[in-house]
């Protein structure tokens, strides 16, 4: 059996520097692009972009960051350190969405894909239809080291995923439980704690969650219940700043639930797909 | 919390002598009062005993609120108090001493305290 799921890769500047973006694409219609975990890549994406319900009503991409899963860092990158930026991270997004010729599209991220929805909602409404922000919070406290994630005395792969292990909910499946840590084990060295300079420190996006309009560009925030980086408080905290955005706190789910269990997702998030879907 | 059958229980885990295979240590676990070591040897638990009283030795201590390891001990755990790091985040565990051992074995230690909540179960 062979996927419908067609991967590409995409040259592009980014930061003024020379990019080769690997991106996977799927279905027909409204533009959905879609925007992974820290320490991830795209194929956290598997289950939505094989769901018709899904694809027969919007063309997905889910293309993996610079250092991320196929897309390799830019030239040079052994000189410096790897550290995400809102400004870069909102600026890729936007740059893959005009490369790719999407027509504002909808854009759905998780974790620090679903903190950057809110600054494209914030300051870039006029390039996007919709955001859907899956373990969304404006701002997340550092609760352990991050030092360990990239040290010579931990093996990075396993830290990373272990650290990661226990923000998935205990009922997920053992299949998609370990494939979602498979992905943090692939990680390039510093890559994830590189992103949460972002998540941790830099992103902080409360200044900018008043100046969002939902009615020019609808907000919709799902939070699995388990999540304990970005708590369900963090995330009703950022719905109640923001007007007229929505926020579901979903049982039974974690951190990941698009890739831990995306059957548990599916009731909360389809009703929002098709909402967003009629948008104009 | 009666650690006396951990170290069976961690035996009969085949996983988790892979993910400590390298970590040889002596844990300090205490809750409140009550205080025990744990003796590992190459990812083997091979004593979990109450801490002496006088002078305990120890590489690196797990030191749990008793409220806090009473909730991640239920099963299931309540959300917000399921795993070693959510307590972390609750303020519920502090990890002290050399905590190298416990960063780069740490599906060693989620997983044998994990088997801690299916015995208290």
């Amino acid at each position: 059996m062979i996927e419908p799921v067609i991967g590409r890769y995409l040259r592009l500047d980014l930061e003024t520097r020379p990019h080769r973006v690997y991106f996977e694409e799927t279905g027909q219609g409204v533009p959905l692009l879609l925007l992974h975990t820290a320490g991830s890549d795209g194929r956290q994406w598997r289950h939505l972009m094989n769901d018709a319900a899904v694809t027969s009503r919007f063309r997905c991409i889910a293309f993996d960051m610079p250092w991320h899963g196929k897309s390799s860092p830019p030239e040079g990158w052994q000189g410096g350190e790897y550290r995400l930026t809102t400004a870069a991270y909102t600026g890729m997004a936007l740059a893959v969405s005009s490369a790719l010729g999407l027509d504002r599209p909808v854009v759905m991220g998780c974790s620090i894909g679903g903190r950057i929805v809110l600054d494209l909602a914030a300051d870039h409404a006029d390039a996007v239809r919709a955001v859907v922000g899956l373990q969304s919070s404006a701002f997340v406290a550092p609760y352990y080291d991050t030092e360990w994630l990239h040290h010579p005395h931990t093996q990075g792969g396993e830290v990373c995923a272990a650290v990661v292990s226990g923000l998935i909910a205990p009922t997920a499946p053992d299949a998609d439980r370990w494939e979602t840590l498979w992905h943090y084990m692939q990680g390039g060295p510093g890559v994830f704690r590189g992103d949460l300079h972002f998540y941790k420190g830099e992103g902080d996006l409360r200044p900018k969650l008043a100046r969002i309009d939902t009615a020019r560009c609808p907000v919709a925030l799902l939070t699995g219940e388990y999540d304990y980086s970005c708590r369900p408080e963090d995330t009703l905290a950022t719905a109640a700043a923001i007007p007229g955005a929505e926020a579901v706190i979903m049982p039974g789910l974690g951190h990941f639930p698009m890739s831990e269990d995306y059957a548990a997702l599916r009731p909360h998030l389809l009703p929002v797909l098709e909402r967003f879907a009629a948008l104009p | 919390m009666n650690l006396a059958a951990l170290p069976a229980r961690v035996a009969a885990t085949p996983g988790l002598a892979r993910w400590g295979r390298h970590l040889t240590a002596e844990v300090l676990v205490e809750a409140g009062e009550r205080r025990w070591i744990l003796s590992v040897r190459d990812g083997a638990l091979v004593r979990a005993e109450a801490a002496p009283a006088i002078m305990p030795r120890y590489d690196l201590a797990l030191r749990f609120d008793p409220a806090g390891l009473e909730k991640f001990l239920q099963s299931p755990p309540p959300p917000g108090w399921h795993d070693l790091m959510a307590l972390m985040r609750q303020g519920a565990l502090q990890v002290e001493g050399d905590v190298q051992p416990f960063m780069a074995h740490l599906f060693w230690f989620k997983g044998v305290f994990a088997l801690l909540r299916e015995s208290a179960a």
